[in-house]
């Protein structure tokens, strides 16, 4: 008899001790998010200054698609959209700064691969921005098509990125010898082509819309037709946290929705006493959508409210700049477009 | 005993230490890059590189692996650092000299050049040469020709390519050249010591080396020619130069930077060697009836040597470690190449890194040890 108490016991200590466990791995699920609550910011690497995407105005605000999905994810778990410190990345720094955990979001115009998503312990977490790889040329050069480049040609682009070795697919699928010339900063490679030192630009053409402003005379480039790749652009996590990639997806997912079903920063509080189930759950009226993450109810009405839905983003920073006003792919699906998130149930 | 464990406790625990901290670093590496799933390895350098370099000096393929991306780009930074040491040490030597020069003009332009060019950053003659002098040089279209063969443009610098037909008959003629200026050298000092004779070697070295390579022309079969860069239109505005060789500005800007600066460095070395040698010493060789070259040749030189080696020594290695700041201006070397787009693409920033710091330490102890060598040989021998 006493042996079998004795069993028990140990038994019941030990699911005790499983238990305990189990709590207290469940009540500290995401040390990214409870550092990131602690510190009070979110620390969100961003570009050196690419218009649209993040940009940096003489008193410092950043502001673009790429820094609102950061701003978002604030506005999620702090509450506060402007709670961000932004570290600008050159190319080559971005995936370092992020595994060696000095920030915890990079949203740096940062093409979605294989390599890099298996490979170097990152993890992506979505699209914000459907891109593909383009080429500048001067107008004066009277070049309207890629298939008009010819051997001995030379292009500037960035370092480290997918650009230089998507360059170098197409030029040998053409059978073109070309020199590339690859500096750190996207500025560098602007200064260089505005120069002369290069026949042609080579970058995302969003990132060639963009730095054309930057030109002495932008009116005097143009971009060509042709793309040459696909570059799905979105924010980077560190692997290994499951709970924090799941908020900065959602927090993603959030916006894009949002404009889908029509909610706006605007009319975000209104919406609450919609009818539609499925906008009641975005406003947070109706459902338990925070808690799987760790957060309150509301957390995706703050993105709403605070950054707005995608369309707005994209009105606000890359629209009514006048670097793409078309939205092509980037439009939703429902309008002909390739955006298309899961829903949020 | 007592004295014994005294000595040896302190370097024990200094050993423990270091073994200890090292240890850490490896450990708190290892965990964290297991939680993030990086893995540990060289593997990759046997991977496909899939990113094209602007300009190397050996075959190099966008199909070729890591590590032959990683030579490509050794060997960019050793032309760059070869062709600055050789061209730091002539202007060196040349402006040393010169700041002893009798002459009021030479004097102070040679002190001149040394201050204004030692007293700036490095890096910011480097962007001064890339952005500000190359930058501002004609479209190829619009460049002036050199001589009527080389044009210097924004795009670089087009020489003409030199084209051999037997070329190896012409460097056997050379070695032979060589090996014929060693014998004769032997044979003159033999010929000193034994017979207090002289032999005009260094005409007999000089008609050697202009009379062999000339024969493999007449009669070797060895013919060069050359070929020159010509003009190509890429567009309605943008043109290049094909054939010949094409030096990129960036090799230009940086070889031009690191010498400009480091001669004037080697120019204090060699300065400080002559006016270490006591006057004295000129005097008492010109007293026993040398004439002023044989004094310089045979006195002040070797003296002074032992003297400008070590430091310089040290000039050469701050230039080759100096030409990392190649990545700053697009110049294809190992920083940029190895340690910037391969790091970017596989990921692999321990591995790398290491990799790129031992390659640098190994390159600066060759030349200290090449250096050693030299200065070992021209050193006092005790007899």
């Amino acid at each position: 008899m006493f042996k079998y108490v004795k069993q028990l016991t140990s038994f019941v200590a030990m699911v005790a001790v499983l238990f305990a466990f189990s709590t207290e791995a469940m009540a500290k699920k995401s040390k990214t998010l409870k550092n990131t609550q602690k510190k009070g910011f979110v620390r969100c690497g961003v570009s050196q200054g690419l218009p649209g995407f993040s940009n940096a105005d003489a008193a410092g605000n950043w502001t673009g698609v790429d820094v609102d999905v950061c701003r978002a994810v604030a506005a999620a778990v702090l509450g506060d959209a402007n709670k961000v410190k932004f570290t600008p990345l050159s190319a080559k720094e971005r995936f370092t700064a992020l595994t060696s955990g000095e920030i915890d979001i990079l949203s740096r115009n940062t093409t979605w691969t294989l390599s890099r998503d298996a490979d170097i312990g990152l993890t992506f977490v979505g699209v914000n921005f459907y891109d593909g790889q383009g080429f500048m040329v001067r107008k004066s050069s009277g070049i309207t098509s890629t298939s008009q480049f010819k051997d001995g040609i030379s292009a500037c682009t960035n370092l480290g990125t997918t650009t230089e070795l998507n360059m170098r697919d197409f030029f040998n699928s053409k059978g073109i010898s070309y020199t590339p010339v690859t500096f750190e900063k996207a500025d560098e490679v602007v200064a260089a082509y505005d120069a002369g030192r290069c026949d042609t630009y080579t970058t995302d053409k969003s990132g060639l819309a963009a730095q054309r402003i930057k030109l002495s005379n932008p009116d005097e480039h143009v971009v060509l037709p042709e793309t040459i790749s696909k570059e799905p652009l979105g924010p980077v996590v560190r692997q290994g946290d499951a709970v924090w990639e799941d908020i900065v997806r959602w927090s993603l997912n959030t916006m894009i929705e949002a404009e889908e079903y029509g909610i706006t920063s605007a009319n975000a509080d209104s919406m609450k006493t919609s009818d539609n189930p499925a906008i009641k759950r975005l406003v947070g009226a109706e459902g338990e959508m925070g808690a799987a993450f760790g957060l309150d109810n509301e957390w995706n009405l703050r993105i709403i409210k605070q950054v707005g839905n995608y369309g707005e983003s994209y009105k606000r920073n890359i629209a009514d700049t006048g670097i793409l006003p078309d939205r092509g792919p980037n439009e939703l699906w429902t309008k002909g477009g390739i955006l298309y998130v899961p829903p949020s149930r | 005993m007592n004295n014994k464990i005294k000595k040896i406790l302190p370097q024990i625990l200094t050993l423990l230490f270091v073994v200890l901290i090292l240890g850490f670093f490896t450990f708190n590496a290892q965990v964290n890059m297991d939680n993030r799933g990086i893995d540990f390895g060289f593997g990759f350098l046997k991977q496909e590189a899939s990113f094209d370099i602007q300009f190397s000096l050996v075959e190099y393929d966008g199909l070729d692996p890591y590590w032959w991306a990683y030579v490509a780009a050794l060997l960019n930074t050793l032309l760059v650092a070869s062709l600055g040491i050789i061209l730091c040490t002539i202007l060196g030597v040349i402006v040393g000299v010169a700041r002893l020069s009798p002459n009021y003009l030479i004097r102070n332009a040679a002190a001149w050049y040394v201050e204004f060019f030692r007293n700036i950053p490095l890096l910011l003659q480097i962007f001064f040469w890339y952005y500000a002098a190359l930058r501002a040089l004609p479209l190829p279209q619009d460049a002036e020709p050199l001589l009527g063969i080389s044009f210097l443009t924004i795009k670089g610098f087009y020489i003409p390519a030199m084209i051999w037909n037997n070329l190896n008959i012409f460097l056997y003629s050379l070695i032979l050249a060589f090996i014929g200026i060693i014998i004769i050298k032997t044979y003159a000092r033999k010929l000193q010591e034994n017979e207090g004779k002289q032999l005009p070697v260094f005409y007999i070295s000089l008609g050697l080396i202009i009379i062999l390579p000339l024969l493999s022309f007449i009669i070797g079969g060895v013919t060069l020619n050359f070929e020159l860069p010509v003009i190509e239109q890429l567009s309605a505005t943008s043109f290049t130069y094909v054939g010949g060789i094409g030096l990129p500005p960036e090799l230009i800007a940086l070889t031009l930077a690191l010498s400009l600066y480091t001669a004037t460095f080697v120019a204090e070395c060699v300065r400080a060697g002559i006016q270490g040698i006591s006057k004295g010493q000129k005097e008492a060789a010109a007293s026993i009836g040398l004439n002023t070259n044989q004094v310089l040749k045979l006195v002040v030189m070797p003296q002074a040597l032992r003297i400008i080696i070590p430091p310089t020594t040290n000039q050469y290695l701050n230039l080759t470690k100096n030409s990392s700041l190649a990545a700053a201006i697009a110049y294809p070397d190992l920083v940029l190449v190895f340690a910037g787009t391969a790091l970017m693409q596989t990921g692999k920033a321990i591995e790398i890194v290491s990799i790129t710091m031992l390659t640098y330490l190994s390159l600066s102890l060759a030349i200290a040890a090449l250096m050693n060598w030299y200065n070992k040989k021209i050193e006092i021998k005790e007899k």
